[in-house]
């Protein structure tokens, strides 16, 4: 067991689940609810020449996918350090970096 | 320099490339063969992972696809690109850790079973042919149209290629010629879009031309023109489409689901080094993937509104034949193009009711899209190379997915467990041979039902792989027990009624006729959905998973100690 006790793996599974059920119900909510469920209401309100509902299903959606990623990986990498479940040989950090000065995460 | 010549050398020098790769970055052991020596930079292997993704379909069909279908085109942009959310959260790093080379050794491992491997073996063996079969027949078809070789020739330049660097150089090889490809077919797509976004919106980049107001001085935006277009001549309005909320709702999860169950896909999270790798690695791969999935309804939208434009005319009544622009009779020859002059009066008419006197094949648009908005010879040229680029790297992915799971989960695993690395080495490289051939006759002549066996492929992994996997690694006590069951409920079920609907009885395929009015495309969600809640209660009345297997489950949720994808 590479924790220091049973009460840190199951912090850290629970940590984990929760972060990921979180930025699943955005993935969902972005996805199925502006991009589908809702997309008539939605297009109501304009974006410029988009109707808001159209551009979450062909355009917003899917940035908002990358971000969700990116988002994981950060808060993940710091939950792994936090536990000290980390791998070994850490190198520099470009895609955190980059992707930070992308989305000013 | 004609068109011609042009595209020669173009494709030439692409060609050039892909196999200077090859030689540089052959195979030594299974171990380069399978996951590229597991060293890959997630970087590199994110844009393999998008090269390797991004097929012939998507690079030529989807945007016409979309042009076509307006709002509907949605449920590929999300389905296609959402299922990575999936894979990134829920799969990559588990099975990174897991270590294994293929998604079979982890069903096998994990249910502690041969017969759910063979099942696995199976599935995926199914699911890479059918999607080869059309990779090659996207090789013919740019061949026979820019290169004006027949489609068998086409077909059999493409075969050799791709031998040549997947035999040699295993998942090494792939991976590096897939960043070459990724870059030659992100640049085939983007550049035509920005002349065009340019030409008709002003705005450099397509994403904001394609909301932004049209820049012949009328103030119009570009969607609302195409929707009053559309509405005039007898279509649906663009930006709302005809499918019903429940079907666009299960086809983007089926194509979700099955993007994260796909064993070409999954596999290429098990080249990284690292688990945090394989985290990254699927935002890179998600990033490159994006650049041309919110690239392409904007090339629907401005190729719909050139082609109606040039077809009907500035005056809509409609154009003279004798005028047409040379596109057309380009196009006319392939016989994707044609026009029938119903009504006597020798101008083309293209309209969604009575009156339209054309018949475009939606595969057409994003490679004629350079000649209709009148570009330079040498986009052209590029675009071709990049639809070969997207074609190929998919096949070599597949073909390898394939070789993967014969050489080492079928040979190795079940059938001659004693073999040496050299010899399964040489295994893989027999049966990723015979894979091509097989590959190539089949896109020579393609079965009939080809289009239509793709969402065959994505409800099968929709409904098999993914709720296995799931369980697999979210639910300790799941046994071999309910994942088998699971499995084999959710792929016969998502089997029959597509059988039924595609082969079995057409006719009956209409919306009336539909489980809860779900499309044949969309079943595969129920399918996986059945998988679980068969699973789950099979699993809750047999014996737990035994205590090893569960201390296995335990051990993958972090990633400490996660050494490189191994074979035992």
């Amino acid at each position: 067991m590479s924790f220091e006790s049973e009460q840190h793996a199951d912090d850290y599974w629970k940590e984990n689940l929760r972060m990921m059920l979180t930025l699943l119900c955005v993935w969902f909510v972005v996805s199925f609810g502006c991009g589908i469920l809702f997309v008539e209401e939605l297009n109501a309100i304009r974006l410029g020449g988009f109707k808001l509902g159209f551009w979450f299903a062909q355009q917003g959606s899917i940035y908002v996918f990358l971000a969700l990623i990116v988002i994981y990986a950060i808060k993940m990498n710091q939950l792994d350090r936090k536990y000290n479940v980390h791998e070994d040989h850490e190198e520099p950090e470009e895609f955190e970096e980059a992707l930070e000065e992308e989305f000013g995460q | 320099m004609d068109i011609q010549t042009l595209t020669f050398l173009i494709v030439g020098v692409t060609f050039a490339l892909y196999i200077g790769i090859a030689l540089w970055a052959r195979a030594g052991s299974t171990h380069d063969f399978y996951v590229a020596g597991g060293g890959v930079n997630p970087v590199a292997n994110g844009m393999a992972t998008a090269a390797d993704w991004m097929s012939a379909a998507s690079f030529i069909s989807m945007a016409g696809l979309i042009s076509f279908m307006g709002y509907d085109g949605a449920v590929y942009l999300m389905g296609w690109t959402g299922g990575y959310v999936l894979l990134a959260l829920c799969l990559a790093p588990y099975l990174r850790k897991f270590g294994k080379f293929t998604v079979p050794a982890f069903i096998g491992d994990r249910y502690y079973s041969n017969t759910a491997r063979t099942v696995a073996v199976i599935c995926a063996v199914f699911v890479c042919f059918t999607y080869v079969a059309g990779q090659m027949r996207g090789v013919g078809v740019v061949f026979s149209r820019f290169l004006e070789v027949d489609i068998t020739s086409g077909v059999i330049i493409g075969m050799a290629i791709v031998f040549f660097y997947a035999v040699l150089g295993g998942m090494k090889g792939i991976t590096y010629t897939q960043v070459a490809q990724y870059c030659v077919l992100i640049c085939a797509y983007l550049v035509p879009a920005i002349f065009i976004s340019i030409m008709m919106t002003g705005h450099v980049i397509p994403q904001i031309g394609f909301g932004a107001e049209l820049s012949d001085g009328s103030g119009t935006y570009l969607l609302d023109k195409l929707d009053g277009l559309s509405t005039e001549l007898g279509f649906a309005e663009y930006t709302s489409g005809t499918k019903s909320t429940i079907d666009v709702f299960f086809i983007t999860a089926a194509l979700m689901v099955g993007t994260a169950g796909l064993p070409h896909v999954i596999v290429r999270f098990f080249t990284v080094p690292k688990v945090r790798d394989a985290r990254k690695s699927a935002g890179w791969a998600l990033l490159f993937i994006a650049l041309l999935y919110t690239t392409a309804p904007a090339i629907a939208t401005f190729a719909r509104v050139n082609m109606i434009d040039t077809i009907n005319g500035p005056d809509a009544q409609g154009t003279a034949y004798e005028q047409a622009p040379s596109w057309i009779s380009n196009w006319e020859s392939t016989g994707l193009i044609s026009w029938e002059d119903k009504n006597g009066d020798g101008k083309m008419f293209y309209s969604g009711d009575e009156r339209n006197e054309m018949k475009i094949d939606r595969d057409i648009m994003v490679l004629a899209n350079p000649e209709i908005a009148d570009l330079p010879a040498w986009v052209i040229a590029l675009v071709a190379a990049g639809g070969i680029a997207a074609a190929l790297s998919t096949s070599a992915g597949l073909l390898l997915v394939i070789s993967t799971s014969i050489s080492h989960d079928l040979l190795k695993r079940n059938l001659m467990p004693n073999i040496t690395d050299k010899q399964e080495l040489r295994y893989a490289r027999i049966a990723s041979a015979v894979a091509i051939c097989i590959a190539g006759y089949l896109g020579i002549n393609p079965p009939g039902f080809v289009a239509q066996v793709v969402a065959f492929a994505f409800g099968l992994a929709a409904s098999s792989f993914f709720p296995a996997i799931i369980l697999g690694i979210f639910s300790k006590r799941m046994n071999k027990e309910g994942a088998i069951a699971g499995m084999i409920s959710g792929i016969s079920f998502t089997a029959l009624y597509i059988i039924y609907f595609k082969f079995i009885n057409p006719a009956a395929n209409v919306p009336e006729n539909w489980l809860f009015g779900i499309s044949p495309e969309g079943i595969g969600t129920l399918g996986m959905v059945l998988n679980f809640v068969v699973a789950i209660v099979v699993a809750r009345y047999t014996a737990d998973a035994p205590k090893d297997v569960q201390q296995l489950v335990a051990n993958i949720r972090f990633p400490k100690g996660a050494g490189e994808a191994s074979a035992h």
